[in-house]
């Protein structure tokens, strides 16, 4: 198994990289196919919660597109995110019938209960908080993705109950 | 077992027909959809099956979302000879006894009830007789039909959504589907298939509103290898249609595609579904798996020289790759920005090819428009937009959900009948309509008939169908300032209008809603509005100055109040307000002083409270705690 070493100037680096596994996902799920980029990187994703620098080189070989592509893709498309993320994803719905549901004072109360001040992620790595655009639950407005888990009808006084549930 | 004629499809369509209607064993059906789901549906299905396990007399079945989400979990109960009852907030706790009660022939706890089914046909099964035309009704249930929320919809796109399970496609076949495929493959020609759908004057139900028939021709005469392409990257916040019809329905939408096919001549089909709905993906590859079995996708449907198979992509969360050439770009693997269309992606599209595009409503209309015929569908509708077209009635309504109603309906009847009006019994104040593009339309034109044409005379569009329903707590400058911020951040930047544009707009918005709005302001923003939608290179930059535009010419009070007196009259923007308590109207109940994360409110029992504005970070915690309204804006 190839494994590479940590690099000083780069910490998204640190993350060990299971090339075969990688292969898989490229050969055998995507057919080597570079138009299945954008599938490919998401299953990256899901396997590391984010887009290791490494795996993005690898694959700009494996399926002959310049890296500089697929950065452009990695950045462009708002799933991708290059850094690590938390253990647990919030993902708040910024849809229009969550924010004149409230949806905006609920992502104010999280990011407070949090002291993110800022940030996405919080220092420990226990939360990211990211918006999303319609889940399309609109009738539970406003509505709060933890992880899976879609949590409806949330008023800015329920939010610190709920982020307790998660490690 | 491979399809290989009408017959064929026939004896499944009876055997599980009969299964549908007249089961052998009670069948309990759990509303499944995401918005089930999430409401608590999939608890309730597991805990059902936990109490009724198999062979016990009882089946569990999942189905789709029969659109009225607000009263979500939905559970139907079918037993032969005996009335079909809808349960309506059944969650796990509630769903034994409610199944027990059913068993028992006891209906007298009415609030679970949401109304009894009088015919559960769909439009494609009219030659079929009621399966519960000789059943004695309950007595002082309501027919769901005698409604007002299901009375007044036409369920086209939507009549399998909540009365199949999406993952069979026997009881979509049971339903009449894939009826219409043989009928396109057997009977007509491609060129009379186009014309059908010409006739019947279906139009896109993705927001351009363009005709579906000129299209499929217009793409079917140029030559080379041609896609059949289905938009779900559904992105309007606010609409949810499309998710429900592919985790509902799926079959429908792939039985539109194999049609428009057959119509256009492609042998390729490519289905780009939104990141956000993992739900609708995974009904997908069930679907087409099933499709492939009985050979409806493949090598040479239902026995004839026809090929088509369909690949599932999905999408990165880009707002923008609902355009047709940015999700083309996407569909290739690239960044999915927007091309000029000198030539259009019926001629040049996907690989350069001659590519069909249509979205997931659209297909879901074609094979019931095959079946039924032209003059059918045309007969619906108004003089230039035909047919029935789903709404998500979402925001500040009492009956969130979807609606399917025969285009030219009133706003108010849509609202007011099918919505039960605004929640809270607070003030209307505005719908908006397609999405970001669309705009904000205030009182004075709700008895407008919705149609295309209608809807863009006075500023807004169609969209693909959301409407969110906004009422005296929403300030019109901050959805102005909502839309320019969603846009700011989905624009895909390689146009200077629509990416400086928007963003200095937004600036000027977010001036005013922070409080330091300027006289002039106003005039800016039309003048930056008029340049953005004259001079950006697609859909989304032309169109992103409509909320600001509508708000602007319907809601010149609110940018007034904001710029002139310092006031954001809703109480949104925080700057521009705060809290008070009414000492005649405060009880004394302390339910907001407990409530308050600031600890800034003050106050005996049964004494009127005192609320610390040094202290107060204006969440409305209270404002919404107050059963009393004593918590009042100034």
């Amino acid at each position: 198994m190839n494994k590479v070493s940590p690099s000083t100037t780069d910490p998204c680096a640190e993350v060990e990289i299971d090339y075969l596994e990688l292969d898989k996902i490229i050969e055998q799920e995507f057919d080597n196919d570079k138009e299945n980029l954008i599938m490919i990187l998401q299953a990256i994703q899901k396997r590391y919660n984010h887009l290791p620098q490494p795996t993005l080189k690898y694959l700009s070989e494996k399926i002959n597109v310049p890296y500089s592509q697929i950065y452009g893709v990695g950045t462009f498309y708002a799933t991708f995110s290059l850094e690590p993320k938390g253990r647990n994803i919030i993902s708040i719905c910024l849809g229009t019938a969550c924010h004149v549901r409230g949806g905006e004072r609920v992502r104010e109360r999280i990011e407070d209960n949090l002291n993110l001040d800022g940030k996405h992620t919080t220092d420990d790595m226990r939360f990211t908080l990211e918006g999303v655009r319609c889940i399309g639950c609109c009738s539970l407005g406003p509505v709060l993705k933890v992880n899976e888990d879609i949590h409806g009808r949330i008023g800015a006084d329920k939010v610190e109950e709920i982020l307790e549930n998660y490690e | 077992m491979k399809i290989q004629s009408t017959e064929d499809l026939e004896k499944i369509s009876k055997e599980y027909s009969s299964k549908l209607y007249y089961p052998d064993t009670t069948k309990v059906l759990v509303g499944m959809a995401s918005c089930g789901i999430a409401a608590g549906g999939k608890a309730a299905f597991e805990k059902a099956i936990q109490e009724f396990p198999d062979g016990n007399g009882v089946q569990i079945r999942q189905t789709g979302c029969i659109g009225f989400c607000e009263v979500e979990p939905l559970v139907e109960i079918v037993e032969t000879g005996k009335p079909r009852v809808i349960y309506q907030k059944i969650t796990q706790d509630k769903i034994g006894d409610v199944i027990r009660s059913y068993l028992e022939n006891d209906f007298k706890k009415t609030k679970w009830i949401l109304g009894q089914v009088r015919d559960p046909r769909s439009v494609l099964e009219d030659h079929l007789e009621n399966p519960l035309g000789g059943i004695e009704p309950l007595e002082k249930i309501p027919f769901l039909e005698d409604t007002p929320f299901y009375g007044n919809q036409v369920k086209i796109a939507l009549r399998n959504c909540g009365y199949i399970d999406p993952d069979s496609i026997e009881e979509y076949i049971a339903r009449g589907g894939y009826f219409a495929l043989f009928r396109a493959l057997l009977d007509h020609t491609p060129e009379e298939i186009i014309q059908i759908i010409k006739d019947s004057g279906l139009r896109g139900r993705g927001g351009g509103g363009f005709s579906a028939g000129v299209k499929w021709a217009t793409c079917a005469r140029h030559h080379g290898e041609r896609y059949i392409i289905c938009n779900a990257d559904e992105g309007d916040p606010g609409a949810y249609m499309d998710r429900s019809i592919l985790e509902g329905d799926p079959h429908s939408v792939l039985e539109g595609m194999l049609i428009a096919a057959v119509a256009i001549g492609s042998n390729h089909g490519f289905m780009y579904v939104r990141n956000e709905y993992p739900l609708a993906v995974k009904r997908l590859v069930t679907a087409i798996k099933q499709a492939e079995k009985y050979g409806l996708l493949g090598e040479n449907i239902g026995g004839t020289d026809f090929s088509f198979n369909i690949k599932i992509s999905t999408g990165a969360g880009a707002f923008v790759c609902g355009e047709s050439t940015a999700l083309m770009a996407s569909l290739e693997g690239q960044v999915g920005r927007p091309r000029a269309k000198y030539v259009h992606t019926v001629e040049k599209g996907f690989r350069q090819n001659p590519s069909n595009l249509n979205n997931v409503e659209t297909y879901a209309n074609v094979p019931a428009i095959i079946s039924k015929g032209a003059d059918w569908y045309a007969g619906m509708g108004t003089e230039g937009s035909k047919g029935t077209k789903v709404f998500s009635l979402v925001g500040k309504i009492k009956n969130t959900g979807l609606v399917e109603v025969a285009m030219g309906t009133t706003l108010r009847n849509i609202i007011y009948d099918i919505g039960g009006g605004v929640l809270k019994k607070k003030q209307f104040k505005a719908v908006q309509t397609g999405g970001p593009s669309g705009g904000c339309i205030p009182e004075k034109y709700l008895d407008l008939g919705v149609d295309f044409d209608e809807l863009t005379k006075i500023g807004s569009i169609m969209g693909s169908g959301g409407m969110i329903v906004m009422d005296q707590d929403t300030c019109m400058v901050d959805v102005a300032r909502y839309f320019l911020d969603f846009l700011k951040e989905e624009s895909c930047g390689q146009c200077n209008p629509c990416r400086e544009g928007i963003k200095r707009m937004l600036q000027i918005l977010t001036n005013i809603c922070e409080g330091h709005g300027k006289d002039g302001d106003v005039e800016l923003l039309e003048e930056l509005g008029d340049m953005v939608a004259k001079a950006s290179l697609c859909g989304l930059g032309t169109s992103a100055p409509n909320p600001v535009i509508t708000t602007i010419n319907y809601f010149r009070n609110e940018y007034d109040a904001h710029i002139k007196d310092k006031k954001c009259p809703a109480g949104v923007c925080k700057n521009l307000f705060y809290y008070e308590i009414d000492p005649e109207a405060c009880t004394g109940c302390r339910l907001c002083a407990i409530k308050c994360p600031q600890e800034a409110i003050a106050g005996e029992k049964k004494e009127p409270h005192v609320l610390d504005q040094e202290k107060c970070i204006k969440c409305s915690i209270c404002y919404e705690a107050c059963k009393f309204n004593a918590v009042v804006i100034k």
